[in-house]
């Protein structure tokens, strides 16, 4: 079973990357561009076949290792 | 005072931490590897140095702070043992949960490698009793991800309890936003455990250890180190 876990920067914490993004991106001429904000993605490939307890693993690896609950927070979804 | 460094894969300060430990104490330090699962006995004082371990994957320090011997630092730190982060070391540091916060990219996006200044906030800690109160001292910076964060609530209870031990100052100790060049909440440049064991910091203060090679304005935090843990 495969997991993707998103990690992101957390409301309030500062994203310089995602704010230099959003300039290079205002000076290729696109209009209309909020904020915007970068984060990453990383995908899983998992023995566990049951979808909850493989969820729970994936949050777990997030929370331990993958992403830092202190500036970051996580989603994970499962294919 | 026996010290101990410990190296990761990428850790690259470890020679000028030992020089500059050896300097203040006479004795050279022990060499540990991130595999390494316990310290050596005696052990007074464990070092993270600075570089970069594991190339910076996923968050600086985040692999380093899972590695075998720091279970034996986090014992160590949890009987009252004193531990020393420094730039990567430090990043380890709060990725290890050994200190709050984190180290963001720099506000800036650029890597920093210059002088900078910090001012003195606390002398009675085995790493600045031989600084005066307010004091500043010059080190050199040389991180991409140096800008220290944490919440509100956190900052105010470091700042309550003393626990800011440096903050980036100009040279005459104004505390500016000019002189925080990585962004850094509050200027602040280190911080203290609550015990004041453990001390983490993201400029290097064992670059100035010489005085042939740009001089000793270092020294006496490695100097503090040896006398307040000299054997009794």
């Amino acid at each position: 079973m495969k997991a993707k876990v998103t990690v992101m920067p957390k409301a309030g914490v500062l994203d310089p990357q995602g704010k230099a993004i959003g300039h290079a991106l205002a000076g290729l001429g696109f209009a209309g561009v909020g904020e915007v904000r970068a984060g990453k993605v990383i995908e899983l490939e998992l023995a566990e076949t049951d979808p909850a307890k493989a969820r729970a693993e994936a949050e777990a690896m997030a929370r331990k290792l993958l992403a830092n609950t202190v500036i970051e927070s996580f989603s994970v979804t499962l294919d | 005072m026996q010290a101990a460094i410990v190296m990761f894969p990428g850790t690259n300060r470890e020679r000028d931490m030992a020089l500059a430990l050896q300097r203040a104490t006479g004795r050279k330090p022990a060499i540990l590897w991130h595999r390494d699962t316990e310290l050596p006995a005696g052990t007074d004082l464990v070092v993270l140095p600075g570089g970069f371990s594991y190339g910076d994957y996923l968050r600086c320090g985040a692999m380093a702070a899972q590695s075998p011997i720091m279970r034996a630092i986090h014992e160590f730190a949890g009987r009252g043992g004193h531990v020393l982060g420094v730039c990567n070391g430090f990043q380890m540091l709060v990725e290890a949960g050994l200190l709050p916060g984190a180290l963001l990219r720099n506000a800036s996006l650029r890597f920093l490698s210059m002088d900078c200044h910090m001012r003195v906030e606390r002398t009675d800690t085995a790493f600045t009793g031989r600084f005066q109160r307010g004091q500043v001292f010059r080190a050199t910076m040389a991180h991409g991800d140096g800008n220290y964060f944490a919440d509100e609530a956190t900052l105010d209870r470091l700042e309550g309890e003393g626990l800011v031990a440096l903050r980036y100052a100009t040279a005459d100790g104004q505390v500016t936003e000019a002189a925080n060049r990585n962004g850094s909440a509050r200027n602040i440049a280190g911080i203290l455990s609550p015990n004041l064991r453990v001390l983490g910091l993201m400029p290097h203060p064992e670059n100035q250890v010489d005085p042939l090679i740009d001089g000793t304005d270092g020294l006496p935090l490695f100097a503090g180190l040896a006398e307040a843990l000299a054997p009794a």
